[in-house]
């Protein structure tokens, strides 16, 4: 038996996104530039998806640019808003646990001079108000905060930071990166008074290499890849056919009975969460129950290396995550979410994040707590001394 | 200019009597082998005992030199121009555009080095080395002779074609492959073993390596970057069996039975016994191991003298005067570095005690091991049994 459960590094695609790909470069390969039909069909399938999005968003269809993925729609939402309202301000704000593609960007900006504030959280990972109150100021041009952490599935009250932001000053830019709430939550940026948001296809059982990012009609952005102004000039290149394709048919499928779907994840995510409590010596991370994210769980196994459960589990056939993906491959230093929430020094490299789908079943779950019941006691048996 | 040969000079083999045909044999191979990836078609040929390689095709220049100077046995690579024999009127203006072509920047002072291989050329030696002296002196205004220290030692040898060459590429030097038995090489994901395993193969000797692997305290990706390493010493010594150990079951069931502060050295007693039963399997003559004298607690003298009593078989220890900083950069010019420092964890490392013994007695150390009875036994036994063999090249 196999349980995967590491759908917050990447999922499945949905076979209807498969099917619109080989179609996009099989007998619909065309370029949506060429002039010709070929280059039309192309066209029509882009413009499916630009439609799909903007439907499901309740925005307008020039408010969508398709980008690489999460990391791009991050970069161009932070340098290109930063830069291109550069005259009005110099000071960003963001938060101490938002993923690489907001913090590496945001460093940028601080070398070229922008000032930062970064915003502390709580002991659940939720950011802390008065910190964004005492935070915003005369130069405060943009705002950056993520919807869902990806390491321990804290929701981010946006609506309500979107608010004290814009009283503050209605022109500052507010940027929410939801890769990982996308999907998972209904959003609507006007209504909830985001300015720029940002989704990643590959987390929602679209294509990887696809993503968008939205821009409010009245915000300004500096396009950050030149060359032949395709999508209005925003996004250059030759558009990626088959990943817009596939990330628009996703977008439409991942929403369908979203209530039904978001209720079974939930009770997964619980059942999974109740199995694990009744382990000893486990500490679940973050938020509980429906106050967090329905696909996430972050649990700390002490005196259990993360990397060491890890692929204990995966001789199961049990996929999961340490810490957070993007980061555990490529930097040893501890995660600042882990940090952020206070979590004890000693459980930092003993945390492993288990994250759901839609398609993740209950025999997974089952299946998982089984093999954990068995690993815990006989991987605390050996330990470094 | 494009150079269109390579004379290929060798060292310690032309010394070697009546094994010189073997060992030249041996160099063939490997020049053929290292060879084959480089884009362009090539002949190896051996006549009149030196090493030519002919391009019978268009091919990349900077990789043919790269893979060339990559095999042991080869002393210097020469890039070379034949001409036909058309007499010495052909021969004089071959050796000027030959001098053209090549140095761009004529301010310089050279020497002529004639050699008659064939004795009924019309000039003599040290005819030729004056007139074509002349020749070049007469063709570029700025060039000048210095027959003591020149920038540019041009040979001319008379042979069937006539040969020129001025520019000789240094070699690693050593032995070919393969002219000097096996020997099983204990590979970690380290700096050190693959450039031991370099250090050895460069005597001619065959390499086959054994890795322990111990899931899930370490990874696929570990074992991966150990494959990978395999690969770039197979550059230089060719082919390699890779032997993978899964070593979980012993390793544990030494934590269980014997003290904590002694896990390292007999943990490395076992690797060796399972190293050498492998190695005896596979006709390998001795072990190979990346150990350097009190690099580490398992490498002090007292420890290495207590790791070797397993073996029975020669364990080669090239690294074992070298300084940490040494081992770096030889595997910084070899090319391992950067593999070797990916941040994965080996088995050596999971279980290390935070104060290990570093004067282990054999008698301490026989006494715990007196504690693993037969079941170790059949641990060992089915690691032997139920390792991986990766062939790597």
């Amino acid at each position: 038996m196999e349980a995967y459960l590491d759908n917050s590094a990447t999922t499945m695609v949905f076979d209807s996104v498969k099917d619109i790909m080989v179609r996009t470069m099989t007998t619909d390969f065309g370029n949506p530039s060429s002039l010709h039909t070929k280059g039309m069909e192309a066209e029509r399938y882009v413009k499916t998806a630009r439609e799909a999005v903007a439907r499901q968003l309740k925005a307008e269809e020039k408010e969508i640019v398709f980008t690489s993925g999460g990391t791009e729609a991050n970069n161009m939402a932070l340098i290109g808003a930063a830069l291109a309202n550069r005259r009005r301000g110099n000071h960003v704000i963001t938060t101490g646990i938002e993923h690489a593609s907001v913090l590496s960007p945001v460093r940028f900006l601080e070398e070229q001079g922008f000032r930062v504030t970064y915003l502390p959280v709580d002991e659940r990972g939720v950011v802390r108000m008065d910190a964004l109150e005492e935070a915003l100021d005369e130069e405060t041009i943009l705002v950056s905060v993520m919807y869902v952490n990806n390491e321990i599935g804290s929701v981010q009250p946006v609506a309500e930071i979107a608010r004290r932001v814009h009283e503050k000053n209605p022109e500052i830019l507010f940027h929410v990166d939801a890769i990982q709430a996308f999907g998972k939550y209904v959003i609507r940026p006007k209504r909830e008074g985001i300015d720029l948001l940002s989704v990643s296809g590959h987390k929602i059982h679209g294509p990887k290499g696809s993503g968008f990012l939205y821009i409010r009609d009245r915000a300004k952005v500096r396009p950050l890849i030149l060359g032949g102004g395709q999508q209005k000039g925003m996004r250059s290149g030759t558009e990626n056919v088959p990943g817009i394709a596939g990330l628009g048919e996703a977008v439409t499928e991942i929403y369908r009975n979203h209530e039904e779907r978001t209720e079974a994840l939930y009770r997964r995510k619980e059942r999974f969460a109740e199995g694990l409590s009744r382990m000893e010596d486990v500490r679940i991370n973050g938020p509980r129950g429906r106050e967090g994210a329905p696909h996430i769980v972050s649990a700390s196994f002490a005196g259990i290396r993360a990397e060491v459960m890890l692929h204990a589990l995966e001789d199961a056939g049990v996929y999961v995550s340490s810490g957070s993906a993007c980061s555990s491959q490529h930097n040893k230093s501890y995660s600042a979410t882990l940090t952020g929430i206070g979590l004890a020094k000693e459980l930092l490299d003993c945390t492993v994040r288990f994250s759901f789908s839609i398609f993740t079943t209950e025999e997974e779950i089952d299946y998982a707590l089984e093999v954990l019941g068995r690993l815990v006691p006989a991987l605390r048996k050996y330990r470094r001394n | 200019m494009q150079f269109q040969a390579f004379l290929v000079k060798y060292a310690e083999i032309g010394v070697k009597g009546n094994n010189r045909g073997m060992f030249e044999d041996a160099l063939l191979r490997q020049i053929r082998h290292a060879l084959r990836p480089v884009e362009g078609k090539f002949q190896v040929l051996k006549t009149s005992g030196r090493i030519y390689v002919q391009a019978e095709s268009a091919f990349d220049y900077e990789e043919a030199v790269g893979a060339l100077k990559r095999v042991f046995g080869v002393s210097a690579v020469c890039p070379l121009k034949q001409v036909e024999d058309r007499g010495p009127e052909d021969l004089y203006r071959q050796v000027v555009s030959y001098m053209d072509q090549v140095y761009e920047n004529k301010n310089l002072t050279f020497k002529v080095e004639c050699r008659r291989a064939r004795k009924n050329y019309p000039l003599h030696s040290q005819e030729l080395n004056a007139k074509l002296g002349e020749v070049i002196l007469d063709a570029f205004p700025e060039i000048r002779v210095d027959v003591h220290h020149p920038d540019v030692l041009l040979r001319v040898e008379i042979r069937e074609k006539i040969n020129l060459y001025s520019e000789e590429i240094p070699g690693p030097g050593g032995m070919p492959v393969g002219t000097n038995g096996k020997a099983m090489l204990l590979l970690s994901g380290g700096i050190d073993s693959p450039v031991a395993g370099y250090r050895i193969a460069k005597r001619g000797v065959k390499i086959d390596a054994v890795y322990f692997h111990a899931p899930p305290y370490t990874s696929e990706r570990a074992k991966q970057k150990v494959v990978d390493l395999a690969r770039l010493v197979a550059r230089y010594s060719g082919p390699i069996a890779l032997h993978v150990v899964n070593f979980t079951d012993v390793q544990l069931y030494i934590y269980d039975k014997c003290p904590h502060d002694q896990l390292t050295i007999i943990m490395r007693r076992y690797m060796m016994k399972i190293a050498e039963h492998i190695a005896k399997e596979t006709d390998c003559l001795g072990l190979i191991t990346g150990e350097s004298i009190g690099q580490v607690a398992s490498q002090t003298m007292q420890s290495l003298a207590v790791t070797n009593e397993v073996c029975t078989l020669p364990v080669y220890r090239p690294l074992i005067g070298m300084d940490k900083q040494e081992i770096v950069e030889l595997s910084q010019e070899i090319g391992t570095f950067e593999t070797s420092i990916q941040p994965f964890e080996d088995c050596c490392t999971i279980f290390v005690a935070k104060h290990p013994v570093t004067r282990p007695t054999l008698k301490s150390i026989q006494k715990s091991e007196a504690r693993l009875d037969s079941h170790m036994e059949e641990l060992v036994e089915t690691a032997i049994a139920t390792a991986e063999r990766i062939w790597v090249e």
